[in-house]
């Protein structure tokens, strides 16, 4: 079941705002795509990122992804869990696997972001 | 086709199933201004004809020759065992251990070689192998930009040439600078038992340049040149410029020598062909690339784990392989795909049969002739070249070495390498020959060697350039 | 640490006991390194294993068996050309005069070596249609990296500095995206045609000045002749650009197609391909490079040359300056080239041009004869290979094509290449090779009938696959997840040398 309260994009990430905080993720189709994730790399906090640019790499058994940062702003933090436990971008992407919160430069580029409907339509046609 | 099974009847039974009336209606999609008809190669050779003129080349190579030639490939003694194993072709003729549930043989071997390696390098992760000594020398110095994302490297003139060439051409088509670190002139370092080696003031002024920051530092032990480098030092400068340390290391040398993990490198990379291949002019040999644990995702090449199967029961797979250019394409750690796997191989055959204690005698017993080679050789009016202290192989000084070791093939001895040779821009190296000795030395070859140099050093005419 | 099962033996480690083996090399005298500082000597010995002769020998002949090799069965793994590998080219390079010659020995005392090297190069320049060739490289990929670099210091010496991209299609091997990068270069990725062919006007959109290489697999990965490959070529060569083939799949077309005459200006070959040394596992292979009149200067040093008066000699350090420089230590794989030197002399030129018309041949009976099996997605002569899937079959049983891979394994079949090309779904990539009887491929495609049948009867027996291996599907999560790449409780070489 998609998240409805979420924002997400054509490369099947999730973002979650809460005021001028960016929360990131990848979706459950993504991480059902990818298969087994066996490792993550991320970026280092306090980074500045540009919408778009890739700041990070997920690794399953037999591909391999990279992340895009969905917004512009400053790595605020990210889940140091996932360097032992890559599985809970399997297990529970959407809570304890999520992967880096950003600080907002720049509003105006949410508008790019898909709402739930939208999401759910693009992944129908892949 | 000499090993073709088909009878003209199959061939027409397959035409009929296919439901063509000839093979060439097969090739139609070739456009016919591109095709063409057939090659300019001799007619097929009989086994017994291609036999007969393999014997008559490899009778035209000499190799009867009293050898003290090494610079980079070291004749060794190989024990029977290594080489009837490998004729093995459930070995040979196997691909690349896709499959892992019919390959367990060749990834348990590889798994055993890594293993092996990490404990005579003293690192955590060894690579299944790459093509040579040079490429593993220049993959290692692209992990160390990748893994500092810096774009500079130094590389020590005590690695071997052809190694820093081949760095050379693959940091040049990726835009990547690598420089040269002096070696200890004679004149600066007159009487002191540095002289050769990597000059350490030079190497941290390198160092110290913050705007040209610096991704790694390259310094082989032994050097090209047989010295041994103070590496631990070397070492603590690179990681205090926030450099990895890559050494270039002999394998059987680390029977007895500080291992890269000793001295804190953080790679090492080298050649493998001592460790039980043939000198074979050149290949197939063994690129040994060795990291600490910290950079397994940044070396390049095959990786074999151990895991389970279904059952629980212990079974290898190939691991890590996101880093490879099947899965991540342009973006992988290298283009490497075939690499030497059978020459791995070898190498754990090798080793598992000349066992621990074998190995330090190998590399004692070398150090050993040596020592005897340098006296000989001291006697004889070729004095060593550098005083400082090496293992089994050294530079040696004799007025006009190249037209020296061109007379002394006429005597049967192959009286090492004139340096000129691999360093002809560097004027100090035109007086030298770089000689090595092995457990495969004899007192009778050193003896052979020092006699017939000491009757040409005696010609006046030698020398006179 | 998982405990061996009863197929798999123990390590050579488990193996070790204190005192087993040696006998091999003579000891030193003593203070052999007493000359050597003590701060520059290993403070132990090194802790490898201690095994004797004959647990040696069982060990590497029992794990021997538990790989499945060209000398134990049928082979058809796609784009790899796993034909049979004769025994004489192993025997000859085992020869001494090869085997034993120094790769620095004076060109005097290597005449046999060179010459061997000198004709390999003339031979391989004419399948290949090309001016000359290096004998470098140690591997295709390697090939590839040596092709991309001579065209890039092509362009450079023509201030061409702004040639950035090679366009490579997308059914194209990793091989060539990650050579591109490594070569400086950014990869363009074409998408293919419909027909699995090259799109000519996508590469025509794609290509300009900026474009510095095209490479292209020919046949191509889905092992169909580009068929409007004049086109692309004089379309790459308006603009500018060089053409690379990789040459892969060169099996099937020597002697009907030479790359260069057909407008290439570099290719590789894969000796352990076509040429048929071993594979050994992954390698050693070959990849020699052959170029055009264009990049000839730029070959990698030192090249093999021959003297007026027939002697053989290695271009001197630095005798060409416009040379890209070493691509490796040394001269070459030469081991390697040694058999594959003697392939090429045992079929002569008519053989070679029956190799391919047999490997052609026995892949177009293969694919007629699993046509009503699989779905086979480009159903036109193929060149020594061709595209099944097990779409149809899936969407029938939810049997994927790794299933059918895993099932032939227990009917005594190495399976094709699966899941490549990229552009298929649910691929399976097919290469009988001509060394296979019809024996040999009517009794694979039984075996492919009766899993096809399987899939429909007994799903979970394909699901579960194999059953008959050493071992059964492996736990590749967890190897990747906590890697245990080395045997971490090693012991042996503690004990004093025995005197």
């Amino acid at each position: 079941m998609l998240p409805q309260d979420l924002r997400y994009t054509k490369e099947h990430e999730w973002v979650r705002i809460e005021g001028d905080l960016a929360t990131v993720g990848i979706t459950d189709f993504a991480a059902e795509q990818l298969g087994d994730v066996v490792f993550v790399e991320l970026p280092e906090v306090g980074r500045t990122v540009a919408q778009s640019a890739a700041v990070g790499v997920i690794e399953s058994v037999k591909a391999v992804s990279d992340l895009f940062a969905p917004v512009s702003g400053d790595v605020v933090a990210t889940n140091t869990e996932l360097a032992t436990k890559p599985e809970l971008l399997n297990s529970d992407p959407y809570g304890q696997g999520w992967m880096l919160r950003i600080r907002l430069a720049d509003r105006t580029a949410l508008d790019g972001l898909l709402d739930a409907a939208a999401y759910e339509a693009l992944t129908r046609e892949s | 086709m000499p090993y073709g099974p088909h009878t003209p009847e199959d061939r027409a039974r397959m035409l009929e199933v296919i439901g063509v009336d000839a093979v060439d209606d097969l090739f139609a999609d070739i456009p016919q201004s591109l095709r063409t008809s057939g090659l300019g190669l001799p007619p097929p050779e009989s086994e017994a004809e291609l036999s007969a003129h393999l014997l008559k080349l490899a009778a035209a190579n000499r190799v009867d020759l009293v050898s003290f030639l090494g610079a980079g490939a070291y004749s060794h003694f190989v024990p029977a065992v290594v080489d009837q194993l490998l004729l093995r072709s459930e070995f040979y003729t196997a691909y690349t251990p896709y499959q892992p549930e019919i390959s367990q043989g060749t990834l348990q071997t590889i798994y055993e070689y890594q293993s092996l390696l990490a404990e005579l390098t003293g690192l955590d992760v060894v690579s299944a192998s790459h093509y040579d000594g040079a490429t593993a020398t220049a993959e290692g110095a692209l992990m160390a930009c990748r893994a500092t994302r810096r774009e500079r490297v130094l590389v020590s003139r005590g690695v071997h040439p052809h190694y820093r060439q081949t760095l050379c051409t693959y940091f040049g088509g990726a835009s990547l600078v690598a420089d040269e670190i002096p070696l200890l002139a004679d004149g600066t370092a007159a009487g002191t038992t540095a002289a050769g080696t990597t000059d350490l003031a030079a190497l941290e002024r390198m160092l110290a340049d913050v705007d040209r920051p610096i991704a790694g530092v390259v310094v082989a032990n032994p050097s090209f040149f047989g010295l041994l480098e103070p590496m631990a030092e070397i070492g603590r400068l690179a990681h205090a410029a926030g450099a990895l340390f890559v050494a270039v290391v002999e394998p059987v040398s680390l029977a007895v020598l500080a291992t890269p993990g000793d001295y804190e490198a953080d790679i090492a990379a080298g050649e493998g062909q001592p460790l039980g291949m043939p000198l074979a002019y050149g290949g197939p040999y063994l690129g040994i690339l060795a990291c600490r644990e910290a950079l397994v995702r940044q070396i390049p090449g095959r990786l074999v784990g151990m895991t389970a199967d279904v059952d629980g029961r212990r079974a290898f797979v190939m691991t890590l392989r996101a880093r490879e250019q099947d899965i991540r394409r342009e973006k992988a750690s290298s283009n490497i795909c075939t690499n030497q796997a059978l020459c791995a191989l070898a190498a754990a055959m090798y080793l598992a049969a000349i066992g621990p204690h074998g190995l330090r005698d190998v590399a004692a017993l070398g150090a050993a002739r040596a020592t005897e080679l340098e006296l000989a050789l001291a006697a004889a009016g070729a004095p060593r070249l550098h005083p400082g202290p090496y293992l089994n192989e050294f530079a040696v000084r004799v007025p006009g070495a190249p037209e020296v070791h061109r007379r002394l093939l006429e005597h049967g001895v192959l009286a090492g390498l004139p340096l000129a040779r691999v360093i002809p821009d560097d004027p100090s190296f035109a007086d030298a020959l770089l000689v090595c000795a092995t457990e495969t030395t004899t007192s009778e070859d050193i003896a052979a060697f020092a006699t017939a140099l000491a009757a040409l050093v005696a010609e006046p005419q030698v020398g006179v350039r | 640490m998982t405990a061996p099962g009863d197929r798999l033996g123990p390590t050579l480690f488990e193996r070790s006991r204190p005192g087993r083996g040696g006998g091999k090399v003579p000891h030193p005298p003593k203070g052999a390194l007493a000359r050597i500082p003590a701060s520059q000597l290993r403070a132990d010995g090194p802790r490898l294993p201690e095994v004797s002769e004959p647990e040696l020998t069982r060990h590497y002949v029992n794990l021997s068996r538990l790989n499945y090799s060209v000398d134990s069965g049928f082979y058809p793994l796609g784009s790899c050309t796993m034909k049979y590998n004769p025994k004489i080219d192993e025997w000859a390079a085992r020869l001494n005069g090869f085997a034993a010659l120094h790769p620095l020995a004076p060109d005097d005392l290597a005449q046999g070596t060179l010459q061997l090297l000198w004709e390999l190069e003339q031979a391989l320049a004419e399948i290949g249609g090309m001016q000359a060739v290096t004998l470098q490289p140690a591997a295709g990929a390697q090939g590839e990296l040596t092709g991309i670099l001579m065209t890039r210091a092509y362009h450079r010496s023509r201030g061409e500095v702004e040639r950035t991209e090679v366009l490579v299609p997308d059914s194209a091997h990793g091989t060539n995206p990650a050579t591109a990068s490594m070569a400086g270069f950014k990869t363009v990725s074409i998408p293919s045609a419909a027909d699995g062919g090259v799109d000519v006007e996508a590469f025509r959109a794609a290509l300009g000045p900026r474009t510095a290489a095209v490479m292209i697999t020919n046949p191509s990965t889905l092992g169909l002749f580009e068929a409007r490959l004049g086109e692309l070529l004089a379309a790459v060569h308006k603009v500018g650009a060089l053409a690379y083939m990789d040459g892969a799949n060169l099996n099937a077309i020597m002697g009907r197609f030479k790359p260069g005459e057909a407008g290439f200006d570099v290719m590789h070959f894969n000796v352990h391909k076509t040429f048929s040394t071993p594979h050994g596992g992954g390698g050693p292979g070959a990849g020699p490079v052959g170029v055009g009149e264009k990049l000839l200067p730029f070959l990698p040093s030192p090249r093999v040359l021959r003297e007026p008066d027939g002697r053989f000699k290695l271009e001197a350090e630095g005798e060409r300056a416009t040379s890209i420089g070493r691509v490796r230590a040394f001269v070459g794989n030469t081991g390697v080239l040694v058999r594959a030197y003697a392939y090429i002399r045992a079929h002569g030129g008519s053989g070679l041009c029956e190799v391919s018309d047999d490997a052609v041949l026995a892949a177009n009976y293969l694919k007629a004869r699993l046509r009503d099996v699989l779905d086979v997605p480009f159903d036109r002569p193929c060149m020594h290979e061709f595209v099944a899937s097990s779409a149809t079959l899936k969407a029938q049983t939810g049997i994927r094509t790794l299933d059918v891979a895993k099932r032939l394994i227990d009917y005594g079949f190495h399976p094709p290449t699966i899941y490549f090309p990229l552009t298929v779904e649910e691929a399976l990539l097919i290469e009988p090779t001509e060394t296979e009887s019809i024996e040999t491929l009517d009794s694979f495609v039984t075996a492919i009938e009766r899993i096809v049948e399987e899939a429909h009867s007994d799903p979970e027996l394909l699901h579960s696959a194999p059953h008959n291996s050493p071992v059964r599907r492996l736990d590749e999560t967890m190897a990747a997840r906590q890697p245990n790449l080395r045997w971490q409780a090693m012991t042996g070489g503690q004990t004093p040398c025995p005197e």
